[in-house]
C-alpha cells in the first residue's frame, strides 16, 4: 500500500466521532435561562460552529435534550415525558441553576435539580449561564459522546 | 360534522414559554378554547415572604426576564415609597436610561418569534443581533447581561464605566439598522400582511374589560401609559410620543412595539443629554483592601484611594452619594467605609444580618411603572418586620393572557400562533 | 365624583396608605353593588390579591382590590375582610379579568367566590392540597406528582 493515504480506525471511535458532530437538539425552555439560549443559537454566538446547530421541536428526533429553566411540578410529568420520548442514544443538558439544583428558588412549587426527575449527562451553572459557558458544556457534552460505549447495532 | 379536541403545549414549538392550549376544532376552525397556565410557578410570592427586602431584588429580575430592570424598578420604587427615601437624581436618570434599554430588548424579544413563527427566521436574527449591542452595555455597567439586579433600594448598584457613551451610541446604532431591517422585512411584506392584519383582534372595550395595559391596549387605539399619566421619574422632562394602533389586531401590536423601541431610543439619548457628567475617577495613590482591612484592625487609618474588585467598579465612594440616597440607615455603606472604619463594618452587618436590616413601617403600598407589557406594579404589606409579609405582583400580562381564549375562539387554527406570540407572554410574570 | 358618592352611599371609611391611594374597607356583603357602582368611573381593574393574616386579625383574610380610572388618572383600593370558610360575591359579571384574577385567589388562598362560573386552580395542579400563600402552608413542602428518582431534599 505504499504512497497511498489512509486511516485506521475502530468503527467504534468512528461512530464517536460522527455522533460528537451531528448533535440535533431538542430546547425544552421555559424560563429566563431561554433568553440566554436564543443567544448561544442566534447569529453573534453561533452555536452551528459546534455541529449543535439544528433543533428538531420533536423529542424523536433528537439526540440531546436541552433542559433550559426552572422545571416546576406542574411541568415534571411533561418534561419525563418528553425524555421517554427519545430514541437511543439520548444525552440530557441541564442549563442554569435551576435544572441543576433548583437555583434561587428552594420551595414548593419548583423541583430541586432535575436529575430527580430524568438522568443528566451535563450541568452547566449559571443563572442564567452566559453564552461562552453553554458552548464550553456543549464541548465538554461533545468529548463524553466521542469516549462513551457507542451503543449500534447492523442488525435490526 | 365531527369535532376534534388538540392540545398545544406545554412543550411545543411555537409556544416560547409553557402555556398549554386545548382547543376543539370544528375541521380548522376553533370553536372553543381553554387555556391552561402555571407550568412556570415557581412560587415567587411565597419565597419573597421569608427574604429579607434587599433579597427579593434578585427574584425581581426573574419575573419579567426579557426586561429585567423594570422589574427591580417597580420593586425599588415601592420599597423606596414605603421607607420615604428620595433617590438622587443621577440615580434617576441612569434608572430611566437603563429602564428604556430593558425595554427595548424586551420588544426586540418579542418581535423576534412573531418573525420567526411566522417563517421569517432572518427578523430573529436581527432582532437578536441588536440585543446583543444592548447587553454589552449591560454588562459593561451592570456586570451581567440578562439577571443584573441593577436597582437597588435607595438608587442603582454602580455608575457607568468611562466607555459608556461610545458603548451606547454603538448600541443605538445597530438598533437602529436592524429595526430598519426588520421594517423592511416585515412591515409591508404581504405575507406578512395576511397572516396578521385583522386577526386577533381585540375591541376597545374588551381591552378595557380585560384590563390590558400597555402596548397591547394601545394597539385599540386607547392613549394610556404610566409614563405620561403618573410621570415618575423624570419622564415629564421628556419629550417623547406613545405610539397607538388603530384596529388591535396582530399588527398593530407589531408596529405599536417596533414603534415604541424608538421612542425609548428617543428617551435614551435625551436623558444622556440632560444627566450631568460623572466625577473624573483619579487613579492617585491606590491602597490594596486587605492592606485598609489591616490598618484597621490595628485602630488605624489607611488613607488613600481603595483598590477595589473588578467587580465593584463604579461603586467607588467619591462617586457612591450620586447614585445612592443618602440615608444610612437603609443604604449599605460604601465599601471604603465598611474596609476601614468601625462604623462602616458595623452598619453593614446590620443591613445584612436577619432580624435587623431594612424595616419599613408598617404599612402598605402599590407603585405601577410602565412595563413592557402595561403596568407593572408592586403591592407590598409591611408589618414593620425586616421581611415583608405580603409581596404581590401586578403582572400586565396576566390579564391579557386571560384573553387569549375569546381572542382565538372562531379563527383558524394556524392564527393562534401568530396572535399568541404578539401578545408576548412571559412565563416568569404570567405565573410567577 | 363618583368616590363621594359611594362614601356617602356605602358609609365607607376612606382611610389613607403610604402610596396616597384611596383605601376603603368594605363589608362583603356590600361588595358588588360598590363595585357596580365604582365601574361608572374606574373603568379598569387592575389587580385582585389577599392577604392573610393568621392570628392578626380576627377575619383571616382581607381580599384587596385595586381600580384605575383612566379618566380620571386615579386609582383606588378596596378591601373585603373574610373569615376562613366564608364567601364573598364574584366581579366576574363586571369584569371579564376577574374570572382568572379571582382563580388566583382561590388557588393560593382557598377563599371562595360566590357565582364564579369557573372556579378552579389556575397556577397550581388540581392534585395539589392546601393553598401555599396561606401562613400556615410551609414554604418547602412540595407535593410531587410523579415519582421521583431521589428525594429533593435531605
Ligand atoms: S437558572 Fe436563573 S436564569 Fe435560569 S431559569 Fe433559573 S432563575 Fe432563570
Amino acid at each position: 500500500m505504499k504512497g497511498e493515504n489512509f486511516v485506521t480506525t475502530t468503527v467504534e471511535s468512528l461512530i464517536g466521532w460522527a455522533r460528537k458532530y451531528s448533535i440535533f437538539q431538542y430546547p425544552f425552555v421555559t424560563a429566563c435561562c431561554g433568553m440566554e439560549y436564543m443567544a448561544a443559537a442566534a447569529s453573534h454566538f453561533d452555536i452551528d460552529r459546534f455541529g449543535a446547530g439544528l433543533t428538531r421541536f420533536t423529542p424523536r428526533q433528537a439526540d440531546v435534550l436541552f433542559v433550559v429553566g426552572t422545571i416546576s411540578h406542574k411541568l415534571a410529568p411533561v418534561l419525563r415525558r418528553v425524555y421517554e420520548q427519545m430514541t437511543e442514544p439520548k444525552w440530557v443538558v441541564a442549563f442554569g441553576t435551576c435544572t441543576v439544583t433548583g437555583g434561587l428558588y428552594d420551595n414548593y412549587a419548583t423541583v430541586q435539580g432535575i436529575d430527580a426527575i430524568i438522568p443528566v449527562d451535563i450541568y452547566i451553572p449559571g443563572c442564567p449561564p452566559r453564552p461562552e459557558t453553554v458552548l464550553d458544556a456543549l464541548i465538554k457534552l461533545q468529548e463524553k459522546i466521542r469516549k462513551e460505549k457507542q451503543k449500534w447495532s447492523l442488525r435490526k | 360534522m365531527e369535532k376534534m379536541l388538540l392540545n398545544i403545549g406545554p412543550s411545543h414549538p411555537a409556544m416560547h414559554g409553557t402555556i398549554q392550549i386545548k382547543v376543539e376544532l370544528d375541521g380548522e376552525r376553533i370553536i372553543k378554547a381553554d387555556v391552561e397556565i402555571g407550568y412556570l410557578h415557581r412560587g415567587f410570592e411565597k419565597t419573597a415572604e421569608h427574604r429579607t427586602y434587599m433579597q427579593v431584588i434578585p427574584y425581581t429580575d426573574r419575573l419579567n426576564y426579557v426586561s429585567p430592570l423594570l422589574n427591580n424598578l417597580a420593586y425599588a420604587m415601592a420599597v423606596e415609597k414605603l421607607l420615604g427615601i428620595e433617590v438622587p437624581p443621577r440615580a434617576q436618570w441612569l434608572r430611566m436610561i437603563f429602564g428604556e434599554i430593558s425595554r427595548i430588548t424586551d420588544h426586540l424579544t418579542c418581535i423576534a418569534p412573531i418573525g420567526m413563527e411566522l417563517g421569517a427566521f432572518t427578523v430573529f436574527l436581527y432582532a437578536i443581533k441588536a440585543r446583543e449591542y444592548l447587553w454589552d452595555v449591560l454588562d459593561a455597567t451592570t456586570g451581567a447581561r440578562l439577571t443584573t439586579s441593577y436597582i437597588r433600594i435607595g438608587g442603582v448598584r454602580a455608575d457607568v464605566p468611562e466607555n459608556f457613551e461610545d458603548l451606547m451610541k454603538k448600541a443605538l446604532a445597530e438598533t437602529r439598522k436592524s429595526v430598519r431591517d426588520i421594517h423592511g422585512l416585515l412591515s409591508r411584506n404581504p405575507i406578512f400582511l395576511k397572516r396578521t392584519r385583522g386577526i386577533g383582534v381585540v375591541s376597545q372595550e374588551d381591552a378595557l374589560s380585560y384590563g390590558f395595559t400597555g402596548p397591547v391596549l394601545r394597539s385599540t387605539g386607547y392613549y394610556y401609559d404610566v409614563r405620561k399619566a403618573f410621570p415618575y421619574l423624570y419622564y415629564d422632562e421628556i419629550d417623547f410620543e406613545v405610539p397607538l394602533g388603530e384596529r388591535g389586531d396582530n399588527y398593530d401590536r407589531y408596529m405599536v412595539r417596533m414603534k415604541e423601541i424608538e421612542q425609548s431610543m428617543r428617551i435614551i439619548e435625551q436623558a444622556m443629554e440632560k444627566m450631568e457628567k460623572g466625577p473624573v475617577r483619579n487613579e492617585d495613590e491606590v491602597v490594596e483592601a486587605y492592606e485598609a482591612i489591616k490598618a484597621a484592625q490595628e485602630g488605624k487609618y489607611r488613607e488613600g484611594k481603595l483598590k477595589l474588585n473588578p467587580n465593584l467598579e463604579g461603586m467607588e465612594k467619591e462617586v457612591y452619594h450620586l447614585i445612592m440616597a443618602r440615608v444610612p440607615r437603609y443604604i449599605l455603606p460604601p465599601k471604603e467605609d465598611l474596609y476601614r472604619t468601625m462604623e462602616g463594618m458595623i452598619r453593614h452587618f446590620k443591613l445584612i444580618m436577619s432580624g435587623h436590616g431594612l424595616r419599613p413601617p408598617a404599612g402598605e403600598v402599590y407603585v405601577p411603572v410602565e412595563g413592557g407589557n402595561g403596568e407593572l406594579g408592586f403591592y407590598i404589606v409591611s408589618d414593620g418586620t425586616d421581611r415583608p409579609y405580603r409581596v404581590h405582583l401586578r403582572a400586565p400580562v396576566f390579564s391579557i393572557m386571560s384573553a387569549l381564549a375569546e381572542m382565538i375562539e372562531g379563527h383558524y387554527i394556524a392564527d393562534v400562533v401568530p396572535t399568541f406570540a404578539s401578545l408576548n407572554m412571559i412565563g416568569g410574570e404570567l405565573d410567577r | 365624583m363618583v368616590l363621594e358618592e359611594v362614601e356617602r352611599e356605602f358609609s365607607l371609611g376612606k382611610k389613607d396608605a403610604a402610596d396616597g391611594i384611596p383605601t376603603y374597607y368594605c363589608p362583603g356583603e356590600n361588595l358588588f353593588p360598590l363595585m357596580e357602582k365604582l365601574k361608572k368611573d374606574f373603568e379598569v381593574l387592575l389587580d385582585i390579591t389577599a392577604v392573610d393574616y393568621l392570628g392578626k386579625k380576627e377575619k383571616r383574610f382581607e381580599v384587596v382590590y385595586h381600580l384605575l380610572s383612566l379618566s380620571g388618572k386615579m386609582r383606588v383600593r378596596v378591601k373585603v375582610e373574610v373569615g376562613e370558610g366564608e364567601k364573598i360575591a364574584t366581579l366576574s359579571s363586571l369584569w371579564k379579568n376577574a374570572n382568572w384574577l379571582e382563580r388566583e385567589v382561590y388557588d393560593m388562598f382557598g377563599i371562595e367566590f360566590e357565582g364564579h362560573p369557573d372556579l378552579r386552580r389556575i397556577l397550581l395542579y388540581p392534585e395539589f392540597e392546601g393553598h401555599p400563600l396561606r401562613k400556615d402552608y410551609p414554604l418547602k413542602k412540595s407535593q410531587p406528582r410523579i415519582k421521583l428518582l431521589r428525594p429533593e431534599r435531605k
